[in-house]
């Protein structure tokens, strides 16, 4: 059985201040498929994106990662299969140098030391960051500190990756590179994003999430073609396909 | 550029000063910071009365100074930040202690005054040398070092911590302060009760910010143990600045120089 496969089954979440963020969530995404999970602020993408790795857990219903059910005594070894690229690098990059911080999570698999500078290496070498390997994270420029945190994500060789809006305050230059990284990637690949046309060139599979439920889940291509759909969803088509 | 900005790039250039190649800042951490913490050791040693004795240590920080190519007035600077504080402190001494202990062409200069004299020395000397250690050594290092002293991880740790996140809320604050002054008119917006909410609203920010900062530790595995993986190796020019640097230090406090070179040139 593959290890690739998370699986969510009408997984409800509610907030302590009473918020319904997710009602009823249902789907499974496998080996090797490159997901993206779209929807309006506050549809309940974040919360999801919490709870791939145990940081949440739900209130109602079960989330399987790989062969083992989503619960406290398997959070380690959901944390160990899904690799979590956060939005805001200043709060992912939490060491003080790039090397410290690539190293964090191979160290807390317990890792030798040779293997750990061994991930550490290739994983920046895969991003191109290596030559920044001794600089503070505060001396980066945005593009440099989001491909530093997919290097510390990568460096745990997780089987799923999970970014929440990869490319927020990236120039288009560097949102390039990152799409090219991305689809690279050999990953089960799930994306959160408004960036509707970077979804567009790297995930084949697309999710809408309306009001903490899966609203429409098909081919990306035709769900981003639909634009009655995407209205109905508080979306719109990407920008590429705008004004032709 | 407004203060707030202008402060902002101030605590940023001391590390910036931290990461240049040069000499001074190739040795090794730890050998900078036990040179440095035996220096301030042996300046705070001399009693209270010996200023002379003192006059050679500023060897040290012009040394860093000049060999770590640091700008001088950038250390005057911070200094001069801080005196306030070591004016204060003794600026009693000279009301306590009246005993005579020099007479400088034909004026009488009380204990009070020498010792006064002898903390803002020490204090110059001291803060000097701290300021030259943060400019010629970057923070990851002197706490690599810290670590192989033997100070607990925990402590290591939450200096890391301060390091890594003093720019980026010092960069929210800046631009929380931003969006008040483009809205604010003369002292329209720049009241106590402004000032307050904006406080506020930094905590609220810095808050929300540490759970997702917990949120992104957690997910890389941390199971409540600190791991580091640091490499500090030594190089001969390591033991050889350490070695002499310290044997200055003890020889300086075994012998009066000063005196041995006025004898010397009164003889002559």
């Amino acid at each position: 059985m593959s290890h690739h496969i998370i699986e969510f089954n009408n997984v409800h979440f509610t907030y302590p201040d009473g918020t319904d963020a997710l009602k009823g969530l249902d789907f499974r995404i496998t080996h090797g498929e490159s997901v993206g999970i779209v929807g309006a602020n506050g549809a309940g993408k974040s919360t999801l994106i919490s709870h791939m790795n145990g940081y949440l857990l739900p209130a109602k219903g079960t989330i399987t990662i790989g062969d083992l059910q989503l619960n406290k005594s398997t959070i380690n070894h959901a944390r160990k299969t899904v690799g979590v690229v956060f939005q805001n690098p200043d709060d992912q990059l939490f060491m003080p140098t790039v090397f410290d911080d690539v190293a964090f999570g191979p160290l807390n698999l317990g890792m030798t030391r040779e293997r750990v500078i061994e991930r550490v290496n290739e994983a920046l070498t895969t991003v191109g960051c290596l030559n920044l390997k001794d600089k503070p994270p505060h001396h980066l420029s945005m593009g440099q500190k989001r491909a530093v945190t997919i290097a510390a994500v990568i460096a745990m060789q997780p089987d799923i990756l999970v970014m929440d809006e990869p490319a927020a305050s990236l120039d288009p230059k560097s949102r390039r590179q990152l799409i090219n990284l991305l689809k690279e990637f050999r990953h089960t690949k799930i994306i959160a994003s408004h960036d509707l046309d970077l979804i567009r060139d790297v995930c084949t599979r697309c999710l809408v999430i309306s009001d903490g439920e899966v609203t429409a889940d098909g081919r990306t291509d035709e769900i981003l073609l639909n634009e009655p759909l995407l209205e109905e969803n508080n979306l719109e088509l990407p920008l590429s396909l705008q004004h032709k | 550029m407004p203060n707030f900005d202008k402060e902002y790039f101030n605590i940023g250039y001391l590390d910036t000063l931290s990461y240049r190649q040069t000499f001074i800042h190739r040795i090794n951490p730890g050998i900078k910071l036990v040179v440095t913490l035996v220096f301030i050791l042996i300046v705070v040693s001399f009693s209270k009365y010996e200023i002379h004795r003192l006059m050679p240590y500023f060897a040290f920080p012009v040394f860093l100074i000049s060999a770590g190519e640091i700008p001088t007035g950038v250390i005057l600077k911070k200094i001069f930040i801080v005196s306030p504080f070591v004016l204060f402190a003794g600026m009693f001494n000279p009301m306590l202690d009246t005993t005579i202990v020099y007479t400088i062409s034909g004026v009488p200069v009380s204990g009070g005054w020498v010792s006064y004299v002898s903390i803002i020395i020490k204090f110059i000397l001291t803060i000097s040398s701290a300021l030259l250690l943060i400019a010629t050594t970057s923070f990851p290092g002197i706490c690599s070092a810290l670590e192989k002293l033997r100070v607990p991880k925990v402590f290591v740790m939450q200096l890391l911590f301060i390091y890594r996140y003093l720019f980026v809320l010092a960069e929210e604050a800046m631009r929380i302060v931003r969006a008040r002054n483009m809205r604010a008119f003369g002292k329209h917006g720049r009241d106590i009760k402004t000032f307050i909410n904006i406080i506020g609203t930094f905590l609220i920010r810095s808050i929300e910010r540490s759970e997702r900062i917990y949120h992104a530790i957690c997910s890389r595995g941390f199971d409540g143990r600190i791991r580091l993986l640091r490499d500090i190796k030594f190089k001969f020019t390591d033991i050889i600045f350490a070695l002499l640097s310290v044997s200055v230090f003890i020889i300086l406090r075994m012998y009066d120089i000063a005196e041995l070179i006025g004898d010397a040139v009164l003889k002559f």
